[in-house]
């Protein structure tokens, strides 16, 4: 059927379908949605196909503002957060909705991200300070780190962990064991933090097959990722630093990593006009 | 049926489980821990959690243990239980160091140093903060940390919706794995609760979709006490019209909240705390404004009062309050360097929960534990602090997971009792079997509109016995649900119509409390009962289930540091 749009205030959602065991092969199922306000969202629109026109439809969503990363597909070819995408960005009122590619479909818009988790799991995504154990296990004070040093790593840590980078990626799709996008730029994100000192375990981690020297800098993944990071940029340090690595060149002073000190104990530094917490009322319960 | 067995089972992955997973799983390198989530991990309802954790841990500068304890007494309207809320203060900076010491992105001041920013009801700027995505990057810490520990093994999307206790003693409990639509017993020697609030009993709310309340709803049907149900808080800046939250920080930053006539009208209500007075007291001076005639006109009854960013300038905005910036302009079309933001009050945070005791153990049943929003110690009494919610996730996560672990190392597995395995799996079927003539959505829908209009921020007795008489029929009316979708794969057809009876159990809990509690008090404002009485409601609510409804009786507060005064900001 080919369905065109009526009125400005409805969309046509032709929604990939697929139920295992029930379908042969996947399908396209057309709906008629209503706009129902002028901000309405994708997610709003599958949201009112699955409670009012076909409860049978499954997607992933949860938070509606951008965070969680539940919700990403492609629709109209174009990978996207659905809850982060309004109706009014296709100004034909035609949708095709579709799982993101690169992952295997297990039913309809949900797709199997196993092994997307678990390549994130492989590159140690986790501080290490092996120096400082004592410190860890029992904190005293905290990690001297300067905002400047934030910012090194910062933009990498706002990945929310949809998956549309992996989706994107030319690399994954022609080797599905690439660690992919999401996993080497996790690299870059604890490399670069001053607090840690495990570059040398994450870098043998990734400087092997499948690894680092897969990614031939297609930048794809940049340009999907919804929350405006950088995994091409990421992957390229984490080169550079492996280089450094394998030349010995890292000892020497200016490419030497200084660990985030502790933080010296405080000194006596009262704000003004911080009252003070009254004066017990109750008193004390005599000790049984 | 399978059967996998694991000593310790913890329910839910937002921060408290897995603060808990961290915990359990670090203190006993030999546990086998199962960490199961509806939702796969990372997607839990913390990641929306933006303004900060509160923390005294600056005492050099003037903080202490006793403010921060006082602020949140004085804040739950002396509700809250004293010496939980000091075992929860002294706990907290430990916490933010630990989140330091694995890689959070704490906002940090020149020296380097964590800063900390100023929040509603507290006299001292104590919310540690990560931009205004707190709780996303304490979630992405915990969860890449827990990447970690080999004896965790996570449960992406298995959808927990029955618990086993048999004869006073947890056994574990029945999950359903919606990727394959199998059945599996969870057979566990302890189980922690972290399965978060009910905002979704309400549409205008800030929660994700997926909160809908499973784990209180679960132990209310297994019988154990709920506490402090009706006290639901509404915080004052939801955005129009999604409900998306604006994060207090907002206003920590310096927002001003205005009205139709320009004026800053919290300079009224709250003349020294002004717009930073605690969230109860900011909401009801909206909604009377918004009732008196000065808030604006918004979509759907939704009016709303301006929240001003403007004077702190496109610099400031975009450098703290960057997500607020971006949710505005995406989901209201306003972009606050040049324009106010639409907000009105907006349900956010659920202060009762199944009924724990100091340690977030529950009290009559051997093995189980519950912490965070789905659970009540009580920390936050009456009405919450803002950042002290992500605070009690981080400390009751770590105090149950490892009171579970230690529990679980000792003790031995019960054998399952099979009829409460079968009672589990006929009532699925039951569900599934369903061929009525009623919408599960739209009974959802109507539950939320009947608790938005009746059970909101101000309270009147005749509508609360109009709002339990509409939730009564409503769980009439759902006896009568159609589930649609008879496949096993993927089937959020039938998830959603059992997510929804765990709505409507929990909604007539708060409804039916509100009503028989005739006082205000914190974020429970009677209309018809203005003033806080102490003399005949300083005491906790209990409810439980009987086959008529909710059944309730009381229990004393634990004051014992300072006796209720008046509260004032």
């Amino acid at each position: 059927m080919s369905a065109r749009k009526k009125d400005p205030n409805t969309y046509i959602f032709k929604v990939f379908r697929y139920q295992p065991g029930k379908d042969e092969k996947p399908r396209f199922q057309t709906y008629e949605v209503p706009l129902l306000h002028p901000g309405m969202t994708v997610l709003e629109g599958l949201i009112y196909i699955k409670e009012n026109l076909d409860p049978t439809l499954a997607v992933r969503y949860s938070c509606r503002m951008a965070v969680c990363g539940s919700c990403a597909l492609y629709v109209n070819g174009k990978g996207i957060l659905a809850c982060h995408t309004a109706l009014r960005e296709f100004p034909s009122g035609k949708l095709t909705v579709e799982p993101m590619p690169n992952y295997p479909v297990v039913k309809d818009l949900m797709t199997r991200m196993d092994e997307f988790f678990d390549h994130h799991r492989q590159v140690k995504p986790y501080l290490l300070r092996p120096q400082d154990r004592a410190e860890i296990e029992n904190p005293t004070r905290e990690f001297l780190q300067l905002p400047e040093q934030l910012e090194e790593f910062l933009q990498f840590s706002y990945c929310i962990k949809c998956g549309l980078c992996v989706s994107a990626c030319p690399t994954v799709a022609t080797d599905p064991d690439f660690l992919g996008p999401q996993a080497l730029m996790t690299v870059a994100r604890y490399n670069r933090d001053s607090r840690d000192g495990g570059t040398v375990y994450r870098l043998k981690v990734v400087d092997a097959p499948h690894g680092l020297w897969n990614c031939h800098f297609a930048g794809a993944c940049t340009e999907v990722c919804p929350k405006g990071v950088d995994p091409a940029l990421a992957i390229q340090y984490t080169k550079r630093e492996s280089v450094l690595h394998a030349l010995h060149l890292n000892k020497l002073p200016r490419f030497r990593k200084k660990l985030a000190p502790v933080a010296p104990p405080p000194k006596p530094n009262r704000r003004p006009g911080i009252p003070p917490a009254p004066e017990r009322t109750v008193p004390e319960a005599p000790a049984s | 049926m399978k059967t996998l067995t694991f000593d310790v089972v913890i329910l839910g992955s937002g921060l408290a489980g897995l603060r808990a997973a961290i915990e359990a799983a670090s203190s006993r390198g030999d546990l086998r821990i199962a960490l199961v989530s509806k939702v796969q991990v990372m997607r839990s309802h913390s990641v929306c959690a933006e303004g900060g954790t509160g923390a005294a841990l600056r005492p050099e500068e003037g903080d202490s243990f006793e403010l921060h304890a006082w602020d949140t007494v004085k804040g739950s309207d002396f509700l809250a239980d004293q010496d939980a809320v000091f075992r929860f203060v002294r706990m907290m900076p430990e916490e933010i160091l630990r989140l330091d010491h694995w890689g959070i992105p704490w906002s940090r001041r020149s020296d380097g140093k964590i800063n900390q920013r100023p929040f509603g009801g507290h006299s001292f700027p104590r919310a540690v903060f990560a931009a205004d995505k707190t709780g996303f990057f304490e979630m992405q810490t915990l969860y890449d940390t827990l990447q970690k520990y080999e004896n965790v093994q996570i449960f992406n999307e298995w959808f927990v919706f029955k618990l086993l206790i048999h004869e006073g003693v947890f056994q574990g409990v029945v999950a359903w794995e919606l990727a394959t639509g199998e059945l599996y017993t969870i057979h566990a020697k302890a189980g922690i609760i972290a399965t978060g609030g009910a905002g979704r009993l309400y549409a205008f709310t800030t929660f994700s979709h997926i909160v809908t309340g499973d784990g209180i709803a679960m132990a209310y049907r297994e019988g154990l006490p709920l506490k402090d149900m009706e006290f639901m808080q509404f915080h004052p800046t939801g955005i129009i019209p999604s409900g998306i939250l604006i994060t207090e920080g907002a206003r920590g930053e310096g927002g001003y909240l205005l009205n139709n006539k320009g004026e800053r009208f919290m300079e009224r209500y709250a003349p020294e705390r002004k717009e930073l007075a605690p969230r109860d007291l900011v909401s009801r001076a909206e909604m009377t404004e918004i009732l008196e005639g000065r808030g604006f006109e918004g979509p759907n009854g939704l009016d709303y009062v301006h929240l001003d960013l403007r004077h702190l300038g496109r610099d400031r905005i975009n450098e703290r309050l960057g997500l607020v910036r971006e949710v505005a302009i995406k989901f209201a079309g306003v972009d606050p360097i040049e324009e106010p933001i639409p907000v009105r009050p907006v349900q956010h945070y659920t202060m009762g929960g199944i009924h724990v005791d100091i340690d977030g153990k529950v009290p009559t049943v051997e093995g189980l534990w519950a912490a965070g929003e789905a659970a009540c110690v009580s920390v936050h009494g009456a009405n919450r602090l803002g950042s002290n919610s992500t605070a009690e996730c981080l400390v009751w996560g770590r105090i149950t997971g490892e009171q579970a672990a230690r529990y679980a190392a000792r003790a031995k597995h019960t054998p399952l009792n099979t009829e409460n395995v079968k009672a589990a799996e006929a009532y699925l079927q039951s569900m599934l079997d369903k061929n009525g003539n009623e919408s599960p959505y739209a009974i959802k829908h109507d539950l939320q509109r009947t608790m938005d209009r009746f059970v909101g921020v101000f309270r009147v007795g005749d509508e609360l016995e109009e709002a339990v008489r509409q939730i009564r029929e409503l769980q009439k009316r759902f006896e009568n649900i159609r589930v649609v979708d008879k496949t096993s794969i993927y089937n959020q057809d039938l998830q959603t119509a059992i997510e929804t009876s765990f709505l409507l159990d929990l909604g007539l809990v708060v409804a039916e409390g509100a009503r028989r509690r005739t006082e205000s008090r914190g974020a429970h404002a009677r209309r018809d009962f203005p003033k806080r009485d102490d003399e005949n409601w300083l005491k906790h609510t209990l409810a439980r289930r009987t086959p008529d409804g909710p059944e309730f009786e009381y229990i004393p507060v634990n004051i014992t540091y300072w006796k209720p005064v008046e509260r004032k900001y």
